[in-house]
């Protein structure tokens, strides 16, 4: 989803973690995580997409995805598809260790909180049920925000409740996932943000996607971009 | 998902007050909840779910010794329980107690499980008056309604609605005042309660050291029901059964607070018989119906069987975003909210409401605040997976299946997969970097026609994070 | 027989034969917190209150039945035969009913008077509950079908809350039938979430300490 509609996510991760003076590398061979297939119920195709993910980043020190729902499918859910298979089990808690949503990469691996960026605006954080709930990421990306200077930060109320995205459930149930969309960005209107930082791309896509249908002038931005601001 | 379920979603969605009440309610059911277990206020709150998750557990997986130990129990003190494997023994069973002991008035307090088999429509058509006592539950039996929610059932009446309910059916003047409703409400059942022959209950929890059950209200009709007539009848599922008296210094400890934000409850009931020795009042005669109803068919599996440690708290209701959406007469049976979205499939069969373990997000609110840590949605994609191999075997569904085995296939083959992706975005329609509203009609493939009807889709970018990356 | 049959079935999904052991369940949970008297007293009180139920300390059995005798004037009252509501010299009062045995006539009595006098076996402070256990003494229905509640306890029966209660008495079935815990006024929120009190048990509910 990066790679294909959000490259400058990528650019902006990529950026603040070379200027932490980490190489950065991108695997070509790199496609998905397989949360499609494994959302929608199927497994067997979860499982050739993990494989293939397994590959593409074995040698790899250490991965750091742009995303919650990504990284939660790759750390909770893929030994989950290989129960039944010792050896790529085995592999895939190889893994999981090395495998960094990005704000916790930056406050447990490279052990920093401010990243000299600065970027003058309102913001609401929204956070993405996965990265919450499934990797326990709350006060981590509200640090890292507080030090960007220029940044006024303001929690949205009720916190913590769905985008509506849910993967393919969108445009299984759309008409309930644009009722929850708008119910959440009733409470970014409340905060009178100007921008809804997140870091999932895909409740982002979400947000954004209501957002201009509603003809709204307030943008979303993943966390990375804010972090590489300057 | 069946057209019957996306019709009712649609037309709950559509109702601008339903959608108000709905959500008020449930919100400010959340909000107590989350003030009662605070770690201010409730500092061992995480430690309590955790043991109550580990005593259901074993309690599960020790079942059948522990439906010895509390039919043991209930017979030492004087009462019987009533094996019933579904809906039609039960009926008959209360059926038959009735003409044995010529009885015509029941008066029930309220029972999910009593809904499951539909016992009132049952004793009903064989000419019993059964009445609800609980307030939310006699409105709804009036008006000919399923509950709408597991420990709230008239969410989703105004007091307007209440108002024209008991006009019509009590044929008492127009009323809409809440205190005046519930008094009379009130004096209508204080008259059953005196002259009933039967009173049927349901269990909150089943005491196996005790040959006790135990059960929980506001309102003080469950008090009523089981203490003013000659017979008391309780039915419960078999997996309402917990080890000890003392673990109730858990379990109580967690259900009001996660179910309404209270610490107890305004009455908590330990009942175990009938009326002994000297004893003044209480009824003569105590049945504890054990129900199965399919039960027993979700204990093999090992990872779904947790979806019996519920009690039936509705915390999980609550907090969904998907439920305080829809609501409980969207979903296709008895249980509601994602208790209900895992239970229905387990019970009916996954093709009963196939698309039901898909209308989720899988935000994992629930699992956070079930009591008993029942990892839902787990389970529910566990039921995702259920419904695709069923599909698979059934030849339904070809095309999703090919569209992910296809997706499986370029995503193993990198090359193959950035250029599917390419040939995508260079069909998008240009935009200037505005998001899209529309795409030409040989792009309007049902899934971006979903995403399009509710919100406008991103523009594809003139490069790819690839191609800009090589260019660095 | 369906009880053979379910039970079967449980043993087949578990995995289990008939009679066989069973693993040590996970210890109860019983924590009980160090409180001192005086101060159970006042959260129990400010939890009652809470629930707008009334409570009332008196020093002495006599205070508390003077306290009774001013709480019933001009209304019909019932009381259960508690011991302790003899030794406060409640049962004696004039406009108190008292002293029966029978069934069908304490229900009717309790149905047509406006205060059910009670005491109770002891009293949980962290929630502000009354343990009553249905006996001879205490009857259930007196604490139920009367629209107003009065319990006298003396001060010694009050527990820091539910673990000291089941640690105490961890198998109340053994000694009745009915053990209730009455935490407040009956209460209901089913329409419209709106708070109503004394739906069908009572309204109104006073606790007296003695001590």
């Amino acid at each position: 989803m990066v790679d294909q509609l959000f490259p400058q996510v990528g650019l902006a991760m990529a950026d603040v973690l070379e200027r932490l003076g980490y190489q950065v590398d991108f695997p070509e061979g790199q496609t998905c995580c397989g949360q499609p297939a494994f959302n929608s119920g199927y497994r067997a195709e979860a499982r050739t997409v993990a494989k293939h993910f397994l590959k593409t980043f074995r040698d790899a020190e250490a991965i750091v995805v742009p995303s919650g729902s990504c990284t939660s499918m790759i750390v909770h859910h893929y030994a989950e598809l290989f129960q039944k298979e010792p050896e790529t089990l085995a592999r895939v808690h190889a893994l999981e260790t090395r495998v960094w949503e990005f704000s916790k990469f930056l406050l447990e691996v490279a052990g920093v909180e401010d990243v000299g960026a600065r970027m003058e605006d309102i913001v609401t954080f929204h956070d993405g049920c996965h990265a919450l709930r499934e990797l326990g990421v709350k006060d981590g990306p509200r640090r890292l925000l507080s030090h960007v200077r220029g940044l006024e930060l303001r929690e949205m109320t009720p916190a913590e409740e769905c985008c509506g995205f849910g993967g393919t459930f969108s445009v299984k149930f759309p008409e309930l996932s644009g009722a929850m969309a708008r119910t959440k960005i009733d409470a970014i209107l409340r905060t009178g943000a100007r921008t809804v930082v997140s870091l999932d791309p895909s409740c982002l896509m979400q947000i954004q996607g209501v957002l201009s249908r509603t003809g709204s002038n307030i943008r979303t931005m993943h966390l990375a971009e804010v972090l590489a601001s300057r | 998902m069946s057209a019957e379920f996306d019709q009712k979603i649609h037309s709950t969605l559509e109702d601008a007050n339903l959608q108000l009440a709905i959500y008020t309610a449930t919100g400010r059911l959340k909000e107590k909840r989350i003030e009662t277990v605070a770690p201010g206020v409730l500092p061992d709150y995480q430690e309590l779910r955790t043991q109550a998750n580990a005593v259901k557990k074993h309690t599960i997986e020790n079942l059948d010794h522990y439906l010895e130990e509390f039919q043991r129990n209930v017979e030492a003190h004087g009462g019987k329980v009533i094996f019933c494997e579904d809906a039609t023994e039960v009926t008959d069973f209360v059926l038959s107690l009735a003409r044995e002991r010529a009885a015509h008035l029941i008066v029930k307090s309220k029972s999910m499980t009593t809904e499951e088999v539909d016992l009132n429509e049952r004793l009903e058509h064989h000419h019993l008056e059964s009445v609800e006592s609980d307030l939310g539950e006699y409105i709804l039996q009036l008006a000919h309604e399923r509950p709408y929610h597991i420990v709230a059932p008239a969410l989703h009446k105004t007091r307007y609605d209440v108002a024209k309910i008991f006009t019509e059916r009590l044929h008492v003047p127009n009323e809409t005042v809440p205190e005046k409703q519930t008094a009379i409400a009130r004096s209508v059942m204080r008259e059953k309660f005196l002259a009933a022959d039967i009173g049927i209950s349901g269990a909150n929890f089943l005491v196996a050291d005790s040959g006790a059950i135990v059960l929980v209200e506001n309102e003080g009709n469950a008090r009523l029901t089981t203490s003013a007539p000659k017979i008391h009848i309780a039915v419960a599922g078999i997996e309402k059964m917990i080890p000890r008296a003392q673990d109730l210094a858990t379990f109580l400890k967690l259900l009001g607070r996660s179910a309404t934000g209270q610490p107890l409850t305004v009455y908590t009931s330990f009942l175990s018989g009938p009326r002994r020795g000297e004893e003044i009042d209480g009824p003569d005669e105590f049945y504890v119906v054990l129900l199965d109803n399919g039960r027993t068919r979700l204990l093999p599996d090992r990872d779904k069987r947790q979806s019996l440690y519920c009690i039936r708290c509705g915390a999980c209701l609550n907090t969904c975003p998907v439920y305080r959406k829809i609501g409980g007469h969207s979903f296709p049976w008895v249980y509601s909210g994602p208790i209900g979205a895992i239970l229905t499939p387990q019970f009916m069969g996954v093709n009963h409401e196939p698309g039901l373990p898909f209308a989720s997000s899988l935000c994992g609110a629930c699992y956070e605040v079930c009591p008993v840590k029942i990892d839902i949605p787990k389970i529910l994609l566990e039921l995702r997976s259920d419904v695709a191999k069923s599909n698979v075997r059934e030849g339904r569904k070809r095309m999703e299946r090919l569209t992910f085995r296809v997706f499986a296939w370029a995503a193993s083959h990198p090359r193959i997969y950035t250029m599917a992706a390419r040939m995508a975005s260079a069909f998008s329609p240009s935009s200037n970097g505005r998001w899209i509203r529309k795409v030409p009609f040989f792009m309007n493939v049902a899934p971006l026609r979903a995403w399009l009807s509710e919100r406008d889709l991103p523009p594809a970018p003139p490069k790819s994070f690839r191609q800009l990356w090589r260019r660095r | 027989m369906s009880r053979d049959r379910i039970l079967h079935r449980v043993r087949t999904g578990l995995g289990r034969g008939a009679g066989q052991a069973i693993p040590d369940p996970p210890s109860a949970r019983i924590r009980i917190p160090e409180v001192d008297m005086e101060t159970r007293i006042s959260t129990m009180r400010a939890r009652i209150e809470a629930l707008a139920g009334k409570t009332c300390r008196t020093a002495t059995a006599t205070e508390a039945r003077d306290y009774v005798r001013a709480a019933i004037e001009g209304k019909t009252a019932v009381a259960s035969n508690a011991p302790y509501l003899e030794e406060c010299g409640i049962l004696n009062l004039p406009n108190v009913r008292t002293g029966i045995t029978s069934r069908d006539e304490l229900r009717d009595l309790c149905a047509t008077t406006d205060i059910g006098i009670t005491s109770a076996d002891y009293v949980l402070a962290d929630t502000g509950s009354l343990v009553m256990l249905s006996s001879p003494q205490e009857a259930r229905l007196v604490s139920l079908l009367p629209p107003m509640h009065l319990a006298v306890v003396p001060r010694h029966r009050i527990l820091t809350g539910l673990d000291e209660l089941f640690s105490l008495l961890p198998r109340p079935a053994e000694q009745t039938s009915c053990m209730v815990l009455i935490t407040g006024p009956s209460r209901t929120a089913d329409i419209e979430q709106i708070l109503v009190r004394g739906v069908h048990g009572p309204g109104e509910i006073t606790v007296v300490i003695v001590g």
